[in-house]
């Protein structure tokens, strides 16, 4: 509202004097200049008047008998609350304490007596416009508080929704500690872990570039990704795809996630890991050797699919063996100096911990310490995985009841994969996926999933790419093999790995046959000692003892034909 | 001003420098130093040697400014990184995508 406009509005003017001349010249002059003119002969009735009437502004005469202007300012003040009303003592009063009383009581200015018809005008629109600066602030400050809190609630509600897509999965795992934001705030660092379903897990941390909803809207993807694929028996590197694949395609330019991906294998003691952009993991042995896992790759969403390396690094572990992941929440942790915890702060904290206590608590504690009163950053993850003996981890159950639904019962499916394919595609989840649409058996699926997958990495590694197991026995040997792995999977020229896959029903479940065969040159499965022994603790920690021992277990019958390159597994079940 | 750019003598190359705090609060100064150049700009320089600071929206400008000079073509080097600056490139590999010494 520009000068004019103010002048031109016709006010509500509360006017207080005990003398009647005084007053009735005040009331003519400002009903001249427009405004409508409230008037009372003293404090109390002015008190009186200014709650019935609401005026904009008030003019007292300091002195006054019943209640003077200073006590009537106080209330009309008070009554005002957070409504600016001008109150202006129209005095003959000169001596600066008296005037300096008359501000104190709540007074916001003077006009001298007698009073000049143009002074009154000036100071009457002067504060107009400070009232209607007041009222526009006020009017903005309350809109602006109401924004922020539809903002909060809309951002609880989105949270409810962002949780139930990005459930915690298993992450309340008796092996997994960690620290996440508090519910209700998006801070751009997502925690994910789910059960595989041939046992083991799948951890998957994130830290997306911006805070708030841009970075919730990209973490829903994420979430649906990793769950997804996860229970489906997607292994790391096919979901660190996918979400890197999604994000490129979805986020702006600038925008990225860092993230680390881990792969825990209960069963053969293994631990893959990759991570883009994130602070170093570390790797805390039962031993208490620790050793940082830096990060290896540029974060998730920047590279296209072609450029993108997926590849997991495999790092052997033993139970009790502890791996922390963090966010850069917890090396930017300030302290009241602004000083920052850092790597140094982490090392520190990591080289300090000792086998009585849990180095997740030895962290948190040490930057709790560190920051004292300050308080925990919203984008604070921290996540230590502890390698456990396969029995102590429960599986967790599926709660699928019987599908209604018909699907096939009775088939015959063969596939075989070939060539370069073999070193860039993993066909078990749709192995998986075949054998799941079998009314009854998806309540088998880690079952079945461990029986493709150890066929298929038998045929894989030891048949087609022929690694020789005992290799994994040493930490050197270990690194070699996974080295060579990676390097012979670029040479697989007029190699072929062949399923067989055949399903009948039979009383109350069914049996599903499982050939594979690879190109690779087999092996003597005469005097293999597992084979040979009934007792399968004689196959002892042999890895790939273990994987057939693994399968004698599941299956009904396993048979090795030809020269050792093709193999038959027939499993039975029962709803 | 914490952005300042200057020409090459050649006038082919555009050298961007990055003063105090290369964070979100210098987004719009770091595009209209680049968006601005010119067509006959074939290469960048983001120099650092006066930035004490980078985070992770510094890192997504530097990819905006990648794509602008081209994407996977684009000649993009940064130099002259302090050690925390060159941490953070290091941690988040940037040295795939630049230049960096």
């Amino acid at each position: 509202m520009d000068e004019s406009d103010a002048e031109n509005v016709p006010l509500s003017i509360l006017i207080a004097d005990d003398s009647d001349s005084d007053r009735l010249i005040l009331k003519a002059l400002l009903k001249r200049l427009g405004h409508q003119v409230l008037d009372a002969a003293n404090g109390h009735e002015a008190v009186l008047h200014f709650q019935a009437g609401a005026p904009d502004i008030v003019l007292l005469d300091a002195l006054m008998p019943s209640m003077d202007g200073m006590e009537a300012a106080r209330q009309i003040k008070r009554l005002a609350g957070e409504r600016f009303v001008p109150v202006i003592f129209v005095t003959s009063l000169s001596e600066p304490e008296d005037l300096a009383g008359c501000l104190e009581a709540g007074g916001d200015g003077f006009l001298s007596k007698p009073y000049n018809r143009l002074m009154i005008k000036a100071k009457i629109n002067a504060f107009n416009r400070m009232r209607l600066m007041h009222q526009a602030l006020s009017h903005q400050r309350d809109l602006t508080h109401e924004r922020n809190r539809q903002l909060l609630e809309e951002q609880h509600v989105a949270r409810r929704v962002f949780d139930n897509v990005a459930h915690t999965g298993c992450l309340d795992a008796a092996n997994i500690r960690y620290h996440a934001s508090p519910l209700s705030i998006f801070s751009g660092d997502v925690l994910f872990a789910s059960p595989r379903p041939a046992g083991g897990m799948l951890v998957f941390a994130g830290d997306f570039t911006g805070h708030g909803l841009p970075a919730a809207i990209g973490a829903m993807p994420i979430a649906e990704s990793f769950y997804g694929m996860a229970s489906k028996g997607f292994d790391g590197s096919d979901i660190l795809r996918e979400i890197n694949q999604k994000l490129v395609r979805i986020l702006p330019k600038d925008m990225f996630c860092c993230g680390v991906m881990v792969e825990v294998d209960f069963a053969y003691n293994q631990l893959n890991i990759w991570n883009g952009g994130l602070p170093d993991m570390w790797l805390i042995r039962s031993t208490m050797e620790r050793s940082a896992l830096p990060s290896r790759h540029l974060p998730l969403g920047i590279l296209s699919a072609d450029q993108f390396n997926a590849e997991m690094q495999a790092v052997r572990s033993r139970p009790g063996d502890r791996l922390l992941l963090m966010t850069d929440g917890v090396l930017e942790c300030a302290n009241g100096e602004g000083q920052l915890f850092g790597e140094r702060g982490v090392r520190h904290a990591i080289e300090s911990t000792c086998p009585d206590n849990h180095p997740f608590d030895v962290l948190m504690g040490a930057i709790k310490q560190f920051i004292g009163q300050q308080k925990f950053g919203d984008d604070l993850t921290l996540c230590c995985v502890e390698m456990v003996e396969e029995a102590g981890q429960t599986t967790l159950t599926e709660e699928i009841g019987l599908s209604t639904l018909a699907g096939p019962s009775q088939w015959h499916c063969d596939y075989e994969i070939r060539e370069n394919t073999l070193g860039e595609f993993n066909p078990l989840p749709l192995l998986l996926h075949i054998c799941m649409e079998v009314p009854g058996l998806r309540r088998k699926s880690g079952e079945i999933y461990t029986l493709l997958s150890e066929l298929y990495n038998n045929a894989l590694e030891h048949g087609v790419l022929r690694l020789p197991s005992d290799w994994k026995y040493t930490p050197d040997g270990f690194g070699r093999y996974y080295s060579e792995r990676s390097e012979r999977l670029n040479r697989v020229s007029g190699h072929y790995i062949r399923f067989s896959l055949q399903h009948d029903p039979r009383p109350s479940g069914g049996r599903l046959r499982v050939v594979c065969e690879d190109s690779g040159q087999g092996f003597d499965f005469h005097s293999h000692p597992v084979l040979q022994s009934t007792d399968m603790a004689q196959s002892g920690p042999r890895y790939g003892g273990r994987g057939l021992a693994l399968l004698m277990r599941l299956a009904e019958s396993i048979r090795f034909h030809g020269k050792g390159n093709r193999v038959e597994v027939v499993y039975d079940w029962f709803y | 001003m914490p952005i300042q750019t200057r020409r090459s003598h050649d006038g082919q190359c555009l050298i961007i420098e990055i003063e105090g705090r290369f964070d979100f609060s210098t987004h719009q100064a770091f595009r209209d130093a680049y968006e601005h150049s010119g067509a006959d700009v074939s290469n960048y320089i983001v120099d650092l040697s006066e930035a004490t600071y980078l985070d992770s929206s510094a890192l997504g400008m530097l990819l905006l400014l990648r794509d602008h000079a081209g994407g996977d073509n684009a000649k993009v080097a940064i130099e002259n990184c302090n050690n925390d600056v060159r941490k953070i490139l290091t941690i988040s590999n940037f040295e795939q995508l630049f230049t960096i010494r």
